[in-house]
């Protein structure tokens, strides 16, 4: 308390709400940021915090709410205004025109004349200046495309010094570095605190909040859970209010009746398609009967690994069994539909962009991936009676509403286009049950109906791979619990008697 | 500025009924306002495009022949839309399915007539397809956009066709650059013999059973896209690739199979053209059946039926606008030609201009109902 009071807030938030449809991603966020410090804010994503360094960038607008910037209130209604007032951002996806030299694209919007020539020269040695300054070791002349990533990051932060910025945003700055890259991102930063510049990184990893800030802020389903001085904090504590402890729904479940191993994994390394390792050299085994829950915050390689054993992308190394057969591995690789056929069902993470077409109708969404079989389609024409007979009598199962077969699945709500995803896979008695966040946006009463289905397939002898970020549905259902952070697996505890502060440790990627 | 409006809210016969009608009307407002001002009576005009297009048999036997044509290439396109691919090579799959038709009747004029027809409509098929089948795999399988492609292949059909008509396959004992007329029997059966055969007598018009065809092929589509395994996955992967990967449907085959399809349908307009008009390959004969395909798929929504009353009204302009000339002086060729291209522009390019404003009034409407 004693240091806010002393130095002054560069930036101040008062009272920020925003909202998109009906998700309130800010919730009255008040926030102060003092001038020269590096500012972390933390949280798991979907946390709101890329919404709300948005709202300060001119991004989005605000909804209602104040901003102040050196006890100023003002307006900011584009990214151009916060950049006149000082405010830099560096997105986590890079703004830089391939073709274009580092000084181009540093100028870029801020070019001055029609005909380059004296400006381009002055730009040049202001930033010959101004990388001297602060010790960033660029290239003006490379092309980016020629660039690492790393060296792309720091074009950034280069062309947000020399537009003014006082204030710099770095949003998951560290996602897409090496560990090389990152301790000389960390430099830099450090560097540019000794300036006085100020910095708000955003992140979700707390051993960066421990290693560079001095304030932090932590934020949980659009709110702001905490504010601390780094050095009054630990990362266990962090860790506590990033999982946050929401009403914990215990399930009765009897004890697991565990068989013969089902899938079988194996040293598997997983790329996604900008060719970077999400999953490194993970093994495990799913066993009949159990459900096995795979914890961690968001974009730690469980999608990745979901898609992985689901088949709808290759392992790059290691190889992966089902029944004792190798499904993928660098040379073979079985798809969805093979899957499909030997009983493995699949609920994606991401209902809208993967587990639906939502301009189908819901019927059509009922018999989605399972349409090339009997009764759905005979010698490849859609049977359109007995799909319809189908949808009515399993929408009346598992309660979606409306019971409407023919209505667009776009128009229904994100529980009952949920519903739809998981009679689809559950109808079919799957022998493997893989799930990402079953219950992502789902109301309470549904989430119980939804456990309540899972844990009944267990007690059928599926098997069960859950995936899930909310640490309290993997407490309340899995059998066994391994954690995953950065694209590993760091920790493995039968679910008897494990805290959800130890796993919550886990997640932030600490293992000792 | 409108505010978006609650799709789910709008009514279905506002957004495929109203909408395109009003559209409609503003492009024979603006069309109106062309003719007023070359000095001729809108009014006038259009009683003339009516009746020359409706009025009397002969008339509407041209209109219902080059609305043959506009089905063929509406539902080429539309097909290809399904899967969220912009075929815009609809022209150059129908001259080289022309092609296809010729040759195959011209080498094999030994063969049975009926046999021979049918043969040829499975050539003009295979040779559309062929030609839409390599810009269907340079987008499946190397990502190279099927616009950038289709309409290269456009150029390189009309390149290649010249090259055949002037080199290869013409008739020498002509200047221009067509071929030998196909032998009189292999002749589509036109309307005006049909209706002789029942003992009406009616006048020339190029309109012959390929019509028939084309209704044929409109049924056809909607069966495939709405009854089928194929048009279900096709439809799935044009919606939301991602999912169609996780439901095991493969995007590449099923883009591959949307533009064998599209080339198919195209290339059928040279049954039309081929073997039921002209009897013969002509320089140019798509005279851009296929672009303006693009157009009556758009305002049709991509659904045979709104294909076949756009075809319908394309082959009425056609048709009318031909009659308009001939009787009006101070309209010339092409004066309609800018009107169909009003047209096109009013119900394709700015076919969301009013969309909104209009989904709006509708939704208003309802809730006051409803309130009251």
């Amino acid at each position: 308390m004693l240091d806010r009071m002393i130095s002054q807030p560069i930036l101040e938030l008062q009272n920020v709400n925003k909202s998109f449809g009906h998700v309130q991603a800010n919730k009255n966020i008040s926030l102060k940021v003092n001038k020269g410090d590096i500012h972390g804010i933390i949280g798991e994503n979907g946390a709101g915090k890329s919404t709300l360094m948005s709202i300060v960038y001119g991004l989005y607008q605000a909804d209602s709410g104040n901003i102040k910037i050196n006890d100023k209130l003002i307006e900011i209604r584009s990214p151009h205004e916060s950049i006149l007032r000082g405010i830099g951002m560096v997105h986590q996806h890079f703004m830089l025109v391939e073709n274009f030299t580092v000084v181009e694209n540093i100028i870029l919007g801020f070019e001055g004349e029609f005909v380059f020539g004296e400006k381009l020269n002055q730009a040049k040695e202001n930033l010959t200046k101004l990388c001297e300054e602060y010790n960033l070791k660029i290239d003006l002349n490379a092309t980016i495309s020629d660039l690492s990533v790393g060296f792309r990051q720091r074009v950034e932060i280069l062309k947000a010094l020399y537009r003014g910025a006082e204030i710099l945003i770095l949003d998951e700055p560290t996602g897409v570095l090496t560990p090389q890259e990152v301790d000389e991102l960390f430099k830099i930063l450090r560097s540019l605190k000794k300036q006085g510049k100020t910095i708000i990184l955003i992140t979700h990893k707390l051993n960066e909040i421990m290693a560079l800030t001095n304030k932090v802020t932590v934020m949980r389903q659009g709110e702001i859970v905490g504010d601390k001085n780094t050095k009054d904090t630990t990362k266990d504590q962090l860790a506590e209010m990033m999982v946050g402890r929401s009403v914990l729904l215990r399930i009765d479940k009897k004890k697991p009746n565990i068989g013969d191993t089902v899938f079988e994994v194996k040293n598997i390394n997983v790329k996604d398609n900008l060719d970077v390792m999400r999953v490194k050299n993970v093994s495990f085994d799913l066993r009949k009967g159990e459900i096995l829950g795979i914890a961690g915050v968001t974009g730690n390689g469980q999608t990745e690994l979901l898609e992985a054993l689901s088949g709808i992308c290759q392992v790059d190394s290691g190889e992966i069994k089902l029944h004792g057969k190798i499904i993928s591995s660098k040379k073979i690789f079985a798809g969805p539909r093979q899957l499909r056929e030997q009983d493995v069902a699949h609920v994606p993470e991401d209902r809208q962009r993967m587990g639906l077409v939502t301009e189908f109708n819901a019927s059509e969404n009922l018999i989605f991936g399972y349409h090339h079989q009997q009764p759905f389609s005979k010698s490849s024409i859609m049977m359109g009676k007995n799909i319809f007979n189908y949808s009515k009598k399993i929408m009346r199962d598992y309660d979606v509403r409306p019971q409407s077969p023919f209505l667009l699945t776009s128009n229904f709500s994100g529980g009952n286009q949920q519903k739809i995803i998981l009679s689809r896979e559950l109808n079919k008695d799957p022998k493997v049950l893989l799930v990402g966040q079953p219950t992502r946006g789902v109301d309470i009463g549904a989430i119980e109906f939804i456990h309540q289905r899972i844990i009944d397939m267990r007690d059928k002898g599926a098997a069960v791979l859950l995936v899930s970020v909310e640490l309290d549905e993997i407490l309340s259902l899995a059998d066994r619990i391994v954690v995953m952070f950065d694209g590993e697996l760091v920790g493995e505890r039968v679910n008897e008697n494990v805290t959800d502060r130890e796993i919550g440790l886990l997640m932030a990627g600490i293992t000792n | 500025m409108v505010k978006a409006v609650d799709r789910t809210k709008v009514p279905w016969w506002v957004s495929n009924a109203i909408v395109p009608l009003i559209n409609l009307t503003l492009a024979f407002i603006v069309s109106g306002l062309f003719i007023f001002i070359a000095g001729e009576n809108p009014y006038q005009a259009l009683k003339l495009i009516l009746y020359g297009s409706f009025g009397y048999l002969e008339g509407f036997g041209y209109t219902l022949y080059y609305a043959t044509n506009f089905i063929f290439t509406g539902l080429a396109f539309a097909i290809a839309f399904h899967c969220r691919l912009f075929n815009i090579g609809g022209e150059g799959q129908a001259y080289i399915g022309g092609l296809g038709v010729f040759l195959l009747a011209f080498y094999f004029s030994a063969l049975p007539v009926p046999i021979v027809w049918l043969l040829a409509i499975l050539a003009s098929m295979l040779f559309g397809a062929a030609w839409a089948i390599i810009p269907g795999y340079l987008q499946a399988y190397r990502g190279s956009h099927v616009v950038i492609t289709t309409i290269m292949f456009n150029f390189i059909a009309s390149a290649l066709m010249v090259f055949l008509l002037v080199d290869v396959i013409r008739d020498r004992r002509q200047m221009g650059p067509t071929t030998e007329a196909l032998v009189k029997e292999q002749w589509l059966p036109m309307f005006k013999n049909i209706a002789a055969f029942f003992g009406f007598k009616v006048g020339y018009s190029p309109l012959n059973i390929s019509f028939l065809l084309a209704i044929l092929a409109s049924f056809g589509v909607w069966f495939l896209i709405w009854r089928t395994k194929w048009g279900y996955e096709m439809r799935a992967v044009g919606h939301n690739t991602q999912a169609a990967i996780y439901a095991g449907i493969s995007p590449k085959k099923n883009i591959i199979l949307a533009m064998i399809i599209s080339g198919a349908l195209a290339g059928m307009l040279g049954v039309n053209e081929v073997l039921g008009v002209h009897h013969k390959i002509l320089v140019n004969f798509p005279a851009g059946y296929g672009f303006t395909g693009i157009a009556v798929a758009l305002m049709g929504r991509n659904h045979p039926i709104g294909i076949f009353l756009a075809s319908l009204l394309f082959g009425m302009l056609y048709q009318g606008g031909s009659e308009v000339t001939f009787d009006m002086p101070n309209i010339t060729r092409y004066m309609f030609v800018a009107v169909q291209g009003v047209i096109i522009l009013f119900s394709g390019a700015l076919e969301n201009l009013f969309r909104p404003q209009i989904e709006h009034f509708f939704v208003n409407i309802m809730k006051v109902k409803v309130t009251t």
